[in-house]
């Protein structure tokens, strides 16, 4: 049987449908068990089909009293503050230091630069024990600071970013200001920083959900259940040796993972198009 | 005429005056704007690194100060830790598969992404979504459900009479680290984004030259997009690798480094020792060690990269 060139297309189209579409079932099958497991009874939460036996809403009402008196009402306050705060310093003080980087001239400018790169590869985690020496000394564990401070101040992957960005600028846009008068901080706040508009959205949301999801620094410096975020207390509330409610652990941990998800839906392309410009992971 | 040259002088010297005032301008302007990152780099990088470089010479426990003890920590971790060299060993299990598994899925289903069809926006996006989970505290949860002896895992193979039991997957010393690597090449998302964005990049005019030289697809694929693909491929990699070598929260708390350590990534026993039992000179050795063993991969990494990574602008 000869099939024409459209037929061909077609058939082709329905196999990308059938294949591409049956993996991505397969691909979110744990995140939809998770949806399907929050409304099953109790005794059932496990089972691997995704027709929850029962709708119940209740495993909502019980896992959100959380534990040791504290709600997760406390929890996701406790993780908007830390991750807010973050995310708002980490965007406005990163551009501002980026255009230092590119706009501004002083001595050891290429200097400073050349270590921001090489920090940039940096990991994190080969940092906790020296900064938990030193946090442990000033007297910061137990607040806030060691988990919100290093987090908020420009770290050298956006400050890298926004370099890129602002690079990408027209100097025509400072000269002009520069002409009327503008100081170099009027130029970053009135030039600058309106049109990094697409690139503060991407750095934000990626710091938003790294900081929300941040495990460790929690877990080294709080020491008090009113403080913990929600990736603390689902870590506690999860414990597989002292749960009993399973249906209301999966609707704790699929409350925990809501803001993520909403912000994915509404910002896509801003985080799509960021990662192929930038190679955020 | 000697007025004259007076007042060039005088005139040059307020110049220099005025040179020397913008200068210092603007140089603390430039200070002023790179200082929030400055102040960054300092006390939370520098600082504590440079210091724990002392630390890890010294026995320093959580609840006593630090004393000289010169390389003693170096030589007790090479010659009298096994749990060390367990823990290099998994990690580099780990990395060695699921990187090449994350990148593999991330390059073909970029592949497949490359032509729109219907709902190919749709597609992307869901196989993007794990890549923004996958580092959270409740997808490592309903990972350790549904690889646990009651999960929906077992339900799968147990119903399709694949096996008769149900077992444990996350607590059994041979697969346990198998979970954790799925979990790895579940969210190729983001390099499966970054692939699209090199693809793209292909001038088209190359295929219709291999066409013409009667190059079929896979004929295609190896002698084109492959080639120009290595620059992004290699970034990925780089990328990957480093993030991978220091997983910690999908094994603490999946599987928590067990059964019989199998699972023991060097984050975890980084933790372990240097924190939870608070060696803290002991940890800092851990923590230079690993340091300086991740800069030595990524360099080797870029100095093997000009023998396979392809870059257009060599012929300019």
């Amino acid at each position: 049987m000869n099939l024409t060139f459209s037929q061909k297309e077609k058939l082709k189209n329905i196999l990308f449908q059938v294949l591409v579409g049956g993996f991505c079932i397969f691909m979110l099958y744990p995140l939809l068990w998770m949806v399907a497991g929050s409304l099953k009874s109790s005794g059932n939460a496990l089972s691997a089909t995704l027709w929850p036996d029962a709708m119940q809403f209740r495993n909502y009402l019980e896992g959100w009293r959380g534990f040791g008196g504290v709600s997760f009402l406390t929890f996701f306050r406790n993780s908007f503050f830390i991750s807010g705060t973050a995310t708002i310093g980490q965007i406005i003080l990163a551009s501002f230091s980026a255009f230092g980087f590119t706009r501004t001239r002083f001595i050891g400018q290429k200097f400073w630069f050349a270590i921001m790169i090489a920090t940039v590869l940096v990991p994190g985690q080969i940092l906790r024990i020296p900064q938990y020496i030193m946090f442990n000394q000033w007297g910061w564990v137990g607040s806030y600071l060691p988990v919100i401070l290093p987090q908020m101040l420009p770290v050298p992957f956006f400050t890298f970013l926004m370099v890129q960005f602002v690079r990408g600028i027209p100097t025509e846009l400072d000269e002009a200001a520069e002409i009327d008068g503008c100081s170099k901080f009027g130029i970053f706040f009135k030039i600058i920083l309106p049109n990094l508009k697409p690139v503060l959205v991407t750095a934000g949301i990626f710091r938003f959900y790294w900081s929300w999801n941040d495990f460790m620094t929690p877990l080294l410096y709080l020491q008090s259940v009113t403080k913990y975020p929600v990736s603390i207390a689902l870590k506690m509330f999860s414990d597989p040796n002292a749960i009993t409610n399973w249906g209301a652990m999966f609707a704790m941990t699929f409350l925990s993972i809501l803001p993520t998800i909403i912000l994915f839906i509404f910002f896509q392309r801003y985080l799509i198009d960021g990662v192929a410009f930038s190679g955020i992971d | 005429m000697n007025n004259k040259f007076e007042a060039l002088d005088s005139v040059r010297s307020l110049d220099a005056g005025m040179n020397k005032k913008k200068w210092i301008k603007e140089n603390l302007t430039g200070y002023v704007f790179i200082l929030p990152w400055l102040i960054g780099f300092l006390a939370f990088l520098a600082f504590p690194l440079l210091r724990s470089l002392y630390y890890s010479l010294t026995e320093y426990t959580i609840v006593g100060d630090p004393s000289w003890v010169g390389l003693r920590n170096y030589i007790e971790i090479f010659t009298d830790d096994p749990k060390f060299w367990t823990s290099l060993k998994v990690t580099f299990y780990y990395v060695v598969f699921a990187v090449p598994l994350r990148l593999a899925s991330a390059l073909a289903l970029a592949l497949v992404f490359r032509k729109a069809r219907p709902f190919t926006n749709f597609y992307r996006a869901a196989y993007y979504v794990p890549s923004i989970l996958g580092g959270s505290v409740a997808i490592s949860v309903i990972w350790r459900q549904l690889f646990s002896s009651q999960g929906a895992f077992n339900d799968f193979l147990v119903g399709m009479g694949i096996m008769s039991n149900r077992i444990s997957w996350i607590g059994h010393p041979d697969y346990a680290i198998w979970t954790i690597i799925l979990l790895a090449a579940w969210q190729f998302g983001s390099p499966m984004i970054i692939f699209l964005a090199g693809l793209k990049q292909i001038p088209k005019g190359l295929y219709e030259a291999a066409e013409i030289d009667g190059a079929g697809k896979v004929q295609q694929f190896f002698s084109v997009t492959l080639p120009l693909l290595t620059p992004v491929i290699f970034f990925n990699l780089i990328m990957q690798m480093v993030k991978m070598f220091m997983v910690f929260t999908q094994v603490y708390i999946i599987t928590e480094g067990g059964p019989l350590n199998r699972t023991l990534v060097y984050a975890v026993y980084l933790y372990r020792k240097g924190i939870s039992n608070g060696y803290l000179g002991y940890g800092s050795a851990l923590a230079w060690i690993i340091l300086v063993l991740l800069t030595i991969v990524t360099i080797v990494l870029f100095k093997t990269s000009n023998k396979w990574v392809y870059y257009e602008s060599e012929g300019e």
